[in-house]
This record gives C-alpha cells, structure tokens and sequence, in this order.
C-alpha cells in the first residue's frame, strides 16, 4: 500500500519533532534536576570555607582555587601555542603538505579520549620530569588537550578578518608582522577570546586527565609543584565514594553554574563577533 | 643620511618578520609533535608487555586478574564495543531528527531556542551526566527491569546523551552546506519537505553525517568518568543488556591509581589498544569529511 506523501510528511514530522523535544527536555531536567537539589546547599559558606573531613564538611574553597589555578595555568600555556599555530596556518605559509599535516595532527589530537592525555601527562609530567602530581603536571597536561580547540576558533577567527584589511595595510608600507599585529590579531580578538573561554569551559569539566596529573590533595595549594583538587574531581571523589552526597550536590551545581555562565559568555561573544563581519 | 637611517630601520623591521615566521613554524608544529609524542609514550609503555605475554592472549585472553599476571583484555574490548553500539542505537537516531528539525522543519525563531541549549549539552561535565545516571537511571533500571542496575543500558543510554551534540552540530553543518537549489530543485518537482529530506537531503549529506557518527563513535569509546560511575565495572564479558560491563577507559581509571610493574604496563597496554582504535576512527572520519569537502570544493 501505498502512504500519501502528504500524510506521511506529518506522521514523520510529528516524530522528529516530538525526538527533539525529548532532546532538549532531558537537557533541561538534567541541569534543572542538578540546581534543585544542589543550590540549597550553597550559601556563602560553601563556597569560602575549606572542606572539612575529606569533604563530608565544610564547604569547596580550596577546590575552587585548584580549579582557577589549572585552568588558568593550561590558558597560558596553550594561548600562545593555539594562536601563534593559526597566525602561522592562515598569515604565514600556503595550503600545501605542511598546513595539511598540521591539521590532521589537531584534529587527531581533539579526538584523543582525556584517559589517554592523563596516562601521557603521568608517565611525561608527573615520572619522567619528576614534577610530581602538582600544578604545573596538571596544567600542562590540559593545555594540550584545549590546544586543538584553541587552533580551530583562532584560525576561524583570523579566516574571517576581510581581506581588504591586509591590503591596506601592506599599502602603508607594513611589514607582514606588523600587519599581523596591528590590524589582523585586534579584528579577530573577540573570536580568538571565544576559543579560549570554551576551552575553560573543557578545563573545568575535565576530571580524568586531571586526576592523574594534579592530584588530588584538599589543601590550598602552595606552589605550582604542590598537589590540588580541582571541583570536577572533588564531586567525582565526594559522589563516587559516598562521602556526602549533600555536598556532592552542591558542588555539582557550582559546576553546572559555572560551565553555564561561561557558554552563554561564549555564545554572547561568538553572536557579537559575528555580527561585526556580516 | 636620513634615508641610510630608513632603510636599516627597513632591513631591521624584515629581519624581525623572518625571525616570527621561523618561530611561529615551531609553533605550529606544536599539536603535531604532541601526537607524535603521546603516540612514543602509549607504545614505549605498553607494547613490551603485549608482546612479552604474547598479543594474542592479551587481545583473546577473557581473563583479568592483574595483581597473578594474567592480563586478558577480551572482556573489556567487547565491554567497550557494546557501549559504544550501544550509544549509537540511541545517539544516532535522536542526533539526526534534532539536525533535520533544526535545520529543515523549524522557523527561525524556534531554532534560535533550541539550538544553544543543544549546544549546552556539550558543555555538562562528563562526571555530572555520570551522577545524574547514578541517582537515577540506575535505580530506575534496577527496581523496573531488574539486575544490579549498573549496565550496558544504563552506561548505553547516557552515551547515546552525551554524543548527541557531536552529532547534531556536524550534521547541522553539512545539511546547511548544502545548496538552496536542490531544495527549491525537489519541491519544485512537487515532492513535500520529508521527501526533499530523505530523497535529496540525506543522501547530499552522507560523508558530513558518517563522520559525524563515526566522531560520535569516537567520543563514546573515549568517555571514562561517566561510565566508571554507571556500568558497574565487572571484567566479564556480559551476557545481557543488564549485566555489569567494563570498557578499556574504565579499566585504566579504575587501577590506575594503586597500579606498578608488569600491572601498570598492562594499563597503557590497555591504552595502546583504545589509542589505536581511536586513531583509525579519526582517520576514516578525517578522510570522510574531507571528501564532503572536496566534491563540494
């Protein structure tokens, strides 16, 4: 038998539509699911009191500052290192055998599953070069795992500066340095600056190649070499050992807060930037 | 005099611009190099083993017990393999509707909605999507289908959750890519917009859709927290969708942290095995995508 096309559009498009609500409410209840029972357990304390009791009291501020200071760590390093390979890719050479394997070498490196980076940052980092499970181990572990992130948005960013910018500036005279610096990196900051919020959305989230890398000591850390628990980690260990599940609550929704803070600044800056040049 | 000044200013000025091309090619070989490095690390550390017990009765072995030196990895290899399916039979189904509704049967307004929060999926830290199966999932499986709880299932449909953005944004970028003209071409044939979807579409699509799958694959066979939490970690092979299973990441995560010797080298073992997966999915995805490219180009 034969199903009028008319009829059939419907029934099929009733489905897909109905699978996309199903999409988008699992989202929502997951966040909303994750805010209700965790947000009562935040109050001011919660977050500028140190955990007490491997976490079973107080509140997450030493897990808080391992977070910023890992992630801001693997910014710094993976910053230059992102935009310096984009600048090189888009500025400085031709579509040729060189660009083409240092694409395949991003794009494999994004697809590498974290438990790989955390083994490699533990036998590279932590035994090899004896910086033990630390700050700097950790950091430096992440920011090769965001560096692809960082390559991609930056080398789009950079694509989508006019060309006539370039010309101009060449037309005054300007070394191609000089062109890169003054008139092609301060059109495509607000992209550029999109990568990197994104990837410290990625950093904030990851659990397993920090937890090999940095640790996971709930004191404040002292220097780079010392140990620290980032907030990923601390829900990990606060909800898989069952140490309380009141505070795994609550730190899960300082997370959830955070990671959405974060993507609605990316996808703020993201519309800006596109708006600019279109 | 002055001009003489000039010009070794100039030569200064183009010197300096030859010295940042020199450091930004070291640079940009940067993320090349990592691989190359990670890539000598994962085989320095956990080929010899391999080889040392034999390949064979590591890959076949459906054995695990680390601690007498019996390293049979078949349990977790299958283990992963049904995950991954697994999240496929759930991921792929609803990733694709999600794209063909926000990109052909949707107004602009309502995909302006749906689409950041979808994009907002990405972001949940793999830990929480693992918790809210804990607390949820699993208890829901346990009192209503039975078994522990802690399952392919319960591991399969929180991956099929978690690659769905990587599904649904590749494939929204290829059904875009695609050329207003064959959409006008098919309606103007009198065919309605599922028709335009499936005939025309789709299959204009295909390679975009493959590699987004095959990534999607690739992302539920790296994910290590979430299942660690949900899929109850046992080294056996299971025998129903509701037994307990152990993939290859959990594997390395779980013994990480206690294991040395031999036991720690089966461990990158372990990861040799997941690393060389990976790297064939990204290939073919690579080399998929890339001729969406090139017939388009």
């Amino acid at each position: 038998m034969r199903v009028d096309p008319r009829v059939e559009q419907r029934v099929v498009g009733a489905l897909l539509w109905s699978m996309t609500v199903v999409t988008v409410a699992v989202l929502v209840f997951i966040i909303a699911f994750v805010l209700k029972k965790g947000l009562p357990a935040v109050d001011w304390g919660f977050l500028v009191e140190n955990p007490v009791d491997m976490g079973k009291g107080g509140g997450i501020f030493s897990t808080i500052i391992g977070t910023i200071v890992l992630t801001a760590g693997a910014i710094l390093v993976a910053t230059p290192l992102g935009v310096g390979t984009a600048i090189f890719l888009t500025e400085y050479t031709w579509e040729g055998p060189v660009t083409r394997i240092i694409r395949f070498g991003a794009e494999c490196l994004a697809g590498i599953p974290s438990i790989i980076f955390g083994l490699f940052g533990f036998i590279l980092f932590v035994t090899k070069l004896k910086f033990g499970w630390s700050i700097l181990s950790g950091s430096l572990t992440l920011a090769f795992m965001i560096l692809p992130t960082i390559i991609r948005t930056s080398e789009e960013a950079i694509k989508s500066v006019p060309p006539g910018f370039r010309t101009v500036s060449f037309s005054l005279g300007s070394t191609k340095w000089q062109m890169v610096t003054r008139v092609v990196l301060p059109s495509a900051l607000p992209g550029i600056v999109t990568g990197i919020v994104l990837s410290v959305g990625r950093s904030i989230g990851e659990t397993a190649a920090v937890i090999f890398t940095a640790g996971s000591a709930l004191r404040i850390p002292a220097s780079l070499f010392s140990s620290s628990r980032t907030m990923s980690v601390h829900f990990y260990i606060l909800a898989r050992e069952g140490i309380s599940m009141t505070n795994a609550y609550g730190t899960a929704a300082v997370l959830i807060v955070a990671i959405l803070g974060i993507n609605i600044l990316t996808y703020y800056l993201m519309h800006r930037f596109i708006r600019k040049y279109s | 005099m002055k001009s003489d000044m000039k010009g070794r200013g100039r030569n200064k000025l183009e010197r300096t611009d030859r010295l940042v091309r020199l450091s930004l090619l070291v640079v940009a070989f940067s993320a090349v190099s990592t691989l190359a490095v990670i890539t000598i690390f994962m085989f320095e550390q956990g080929a010899p083993i391999m080889f040392k017990y034999g390949l064979r009765s590591f890959l076949a072995g459906s054995d695990w017990y680390p601690t007498e030196k019996i390293f049979g990895l078949w349990p977790m290899i299958v283990g992963s393999l049904y995950v991954t399916l697994g999240a496929m039979v759930i991921g792929v189904p609803f990733g694709l509707a999600c794209a063909v509704v926000l990109t052909e049967f949707s107004s602009r307004p309502v995909r302006r909605v749906i689409k950041p929060v979808i994009e907002l999926l990405a972001g949940i830290p793999s830990v929480v999507y693992g918790f809210i199966g804990v607390v949820i999932l699993v208890p829901f499986i346990r009192e209503n289908l039975g078994g522990p709880g802690l399952s392919v299932l319960a591991a399969s449909i929180i991956l099929g959750i978690m690659i769905l953005p990587t599904i649904i944004s590749i494939s929204v970028d290829s059904i875009q890519a695609i050329p207003l003209s064959y959409r006008e071409g098919s309606v103007a044939l009198g065919a309605t917009k599922w028709q335009t979807v499936k005939m025309v579409l789709l299959p204009a699509a295909r390679s975009g859709i493959i590699a987004s799958v095959i990534l999607g694959m690739g992302r539920a066979i790296g994910e290590t927290m979430a299942v660690i939490m949900i899929a109850g970690n046992a080294a056996s092979v299971p025998r129903s969708v509701l037994d307990p299973v152990r993939t290859l990441t959990s594997n390395i995560a779980l013994e990480m942290g206690y294991a040395s010797g031999e036991h720690r080298q089966a461990l990158f073992a372990t990861g040799v095995i997941l690393f060389i997966i990976i790297m064939i999915l990204n290939t073919v995805a690579n080399v998929t995508s890339s001729r969406m490219k090139g017939s388009k180009g």
